[in-house]
């Protein structure tokens, strides 16, 4: 159907009865050759056609039936917002231990849609049937025991709002490439609604011994990759999540069962989990000692480096978006503390030359992502946008030469400096480091 | 010997009040894993060694399952490409251009063994029999000069083993929390 024009918005009573007609002959086409049927339409709409004064095409026909998908996506006019390997960096040799990143930059909120999540996964997502997935809880416990999903699922339940964020998010330690968004650089983070039961439940279940001060946590995917994480993180805030944004995990973010470690290293939050090991000693596994550990300058390596620290990110605008004008623009941004909750965010326009303050949007929760906004009038010259977090433990987010200070490129993990945007006259965004 | 009855009835009296409260802090579900059922899973392997199963293996039995099952992704002898570098590097850790590589910067042996037992290769994770992941843990220490060319690793000798990095790791956990 195509848009109604001016000069038929006033059509008297015949004509309209002829407009039904046509309409329903345009539908019966449909059904007849509907590939006929969207060539002629395409044909008959012109540019402006769907604007007022007109009455736009979606207006003139029913639309898609009810049910036309039982699961509902997005629209086709979105189908950029994808998640998507780094610009610039060589394809890995494998896509079966690689990553994906988060779209930030078109995303609103706090909630990452559950088909965006980021990925890493070190051997390929696996498919469980959770009827047949079990979770062994053993060593340093009074009772070794094997759940169900159905077990775990009748345990009180809880749910909470965390952000996760693999701790090789952004790679800012080098010269900055100026054509990376801010998927490219922070999109190895994601924010949701975990539902599970608390671990310190689970964990009382079996009966932990005094001397256990360890836990091994073990996926049920081809890498069957472990961690060991401190028992007192265990019996502080941990949860055994089942469920994200509302749905059961999905089989990117560990179906059907994932260990959830508010504010640590993505990397700790075990999927696919099937197994928990009590013990005296950290278990030394690969994924603590040959990755996730800090090179430090001295040739000695950090390891054990769970807590993410404070950052904050600008989304908008950021790296790719272009301003259509000078004046009004929000500033907007999201950030974040595995150390607790966001207390304050600032913003700069010159670089860090000055800064005030964002407003933060609630809810403001612990270990989740913040959103915060800012007006800003753009005059219409060079600018460079930054946001500096604060959180609730005084920590404040430093800028790249201070965190180089400390360390460098050789440990590669926790990068956490503060994010800058250059503004061009042209009103393009480039990454700035 | 009343004092003796009090006492016990007071113990008892203890066991039942502590069952009492431990139950309500149960929810009684889950049911106890078996010995045979934890030992089909329990593949990890510590420092200590804990873990390390019976078996063993030898540098020439690993150059054949390496060049068999490993080399196509890290290279004919441990040099890498496409998949990481396992062999060499050892004194770089403080260049500017460290090479990371199991015996320049792993510091524990048990690791390369528990490594391999359940994730390599990585088309077919949990194939290598306990015999063949010594051969091959072997052979890797052997291309880094690690150890020596008639070795043969079992659950004792492979833990005993230092690495070249051994201390060259220190935790940041719980101290340096939120340091940059």
């Amino acid at each position: 159907m195509s848009p109604r024009t001016p000069e038929s918005t006033e059509p008297t009573a015949p004509e309209r009865q002829d407009g039904e007609a046509r309409r329903f002959t345009r539908r019966s086409l449909f059904g007849a050759s509907a590939a006929a049927a969207i060539v002629s339409r395409t044909a008959l709409a012109q540019e402006g056609d769907n604007l007022p004064p007109s009455v736009p095409e979606w207006q003139l026909e029913p639309g898609e039936e009810t049910l036309s998908q039982p699961y509902g996506k997005p629209s086709k006019f979105e189908a950029n917002v994808v998640r998507r390997y780094r610009q610039g960096l060589p394809e890995p040799p494998t896509r079966l231990s690689s990553f994906s990143l988060t779209p930030l930059q078109d995303l609103h909120g706090i909630i990452t849609p559950n088909g965006l999540h980021y990925e890493r996964h070190h051997g390929g997502v696996p498919t469980i049937d959770p009827s047949e997935h079990r979770l062994m809880v053993h060593g340093l416990v009074e009772r070794p025991l094997i759940f169900t999903m159905e077990d775990v699922t009748r345990f009180p339940s809880v749910s909470r709002i965390h952000f996760l964020e693999c701790s090789g998010n952004t790679q800012n330690w080098g010269a900055p490439k100026p054509e990376l968004t801010a998927q490219d650089t922070h999109g190895l983070l994601s924010c949701c609604e975990w539902t599970g039961v608390s671990l310190a439940t689970v964990l009382a279940e079996a009966g932990v011994k005094p001397e256990a001060k360890w836990m091994l946590a073990e996926g049920a995917d081809a890498a069957s990759m472990t961690r060991s994480i401190p028992i007192e993180k265990a019996l502080d805030d941990a949860l055994l999540a089942y469920a994200q944004n509302g749905e059961r995990l999905r089989p990117e973010q560990g179906y059907p069962l994932r260990l959830l470690l508010p504010g640590y290293e993505g990397n700790t939050n075990v999927k696919w989990l099937r197994r928990l090991k009590l013990g005296a000693e950290p278990f030394q596994t690969r994924e603590e000692t040959s990755k996730y550990s800090l090179l430090m300058p001295n040739g000695v390596a950090r390891q054990f480096n769970f807590v993410m620290q404070a950052k904050s990110v600008i989304t908008s605008p950021s790296g790719g978006h272009r301003l259509t004008g000078p004046g009004f623009h929000e500033i907007s941004g999201v950030a974040w503390s595995g150390s607790g909750k966001v207390a304050r965010v600032e913003v700069s326009t010159d670089g860090g030359a000055s800064w005030r303050d964002a407003a933060l949007q609630e809810p403001i929760l612990s270990k989740c992502l913040t959103r915060f906004r800012a007006p800003w009038n753009w005059d219409g010259g060079p600018a460079t946008l930054a946001s500096r977090v604060t959180d609730e433990t005084g920590y404040v987010q430093p800028t790249r030469e201070a965190l180089l200070k400390v360390r460098d490129v050789r440990s590669y993990y926790h990068y956490n400096a503060i994010q800058n945007w250059s503004v061009a006259a042209s009103g393009a965004v480039t990454n700035a480091g | 010997m009343p004092d003796r009855i009090g006492r016990v009835a007071l113990a008892i009296a203890a066991i039942i009040v502590s069952v009492a409260v431990s139950a309500a802090d149960r929810y009684d579900l889950g049911r106890p894993a078996t010995p045979a059922e934890i030992a089909g899973w329990d593949i990890d392997a510590s420092p200590s060694g804990a873990g390390l199963p019976p078996g063993h293996g030898d540098v020439r039995q690993g150059e054949a399952i390496f060049a068999a099952k490993c080399a196509s992704c890290h290279g004919a002898h441990g040099e890498g490409k496409p998949m990481d570098r396992l062999v060499g590097g050892i004194g770089t850790l403080h260049d500017k251009k460290p090479e990371k590589t199991v015996g320049s910067f792993w510091p524990y042996p048990t690791t390369l063994f528990d490594f391999v037992r359940r994730a390599m290769p990585l088309n077919a994770p949990q194939s290598l029999t306990p015999d063949e992941v010594y051969a091959v843990s072997a052979y890797v220490l052997f291309l880094n000069g690690i150890v020596a060319q008639d070795t043969i690793l079992d659950a004792d000798t492979l833990a005993k083993i230092k690495m070249p990095n051994r201390d060259g790791f220190v935790s940041a956990y719980p101290t340096l929390g939120a340091k940059p």
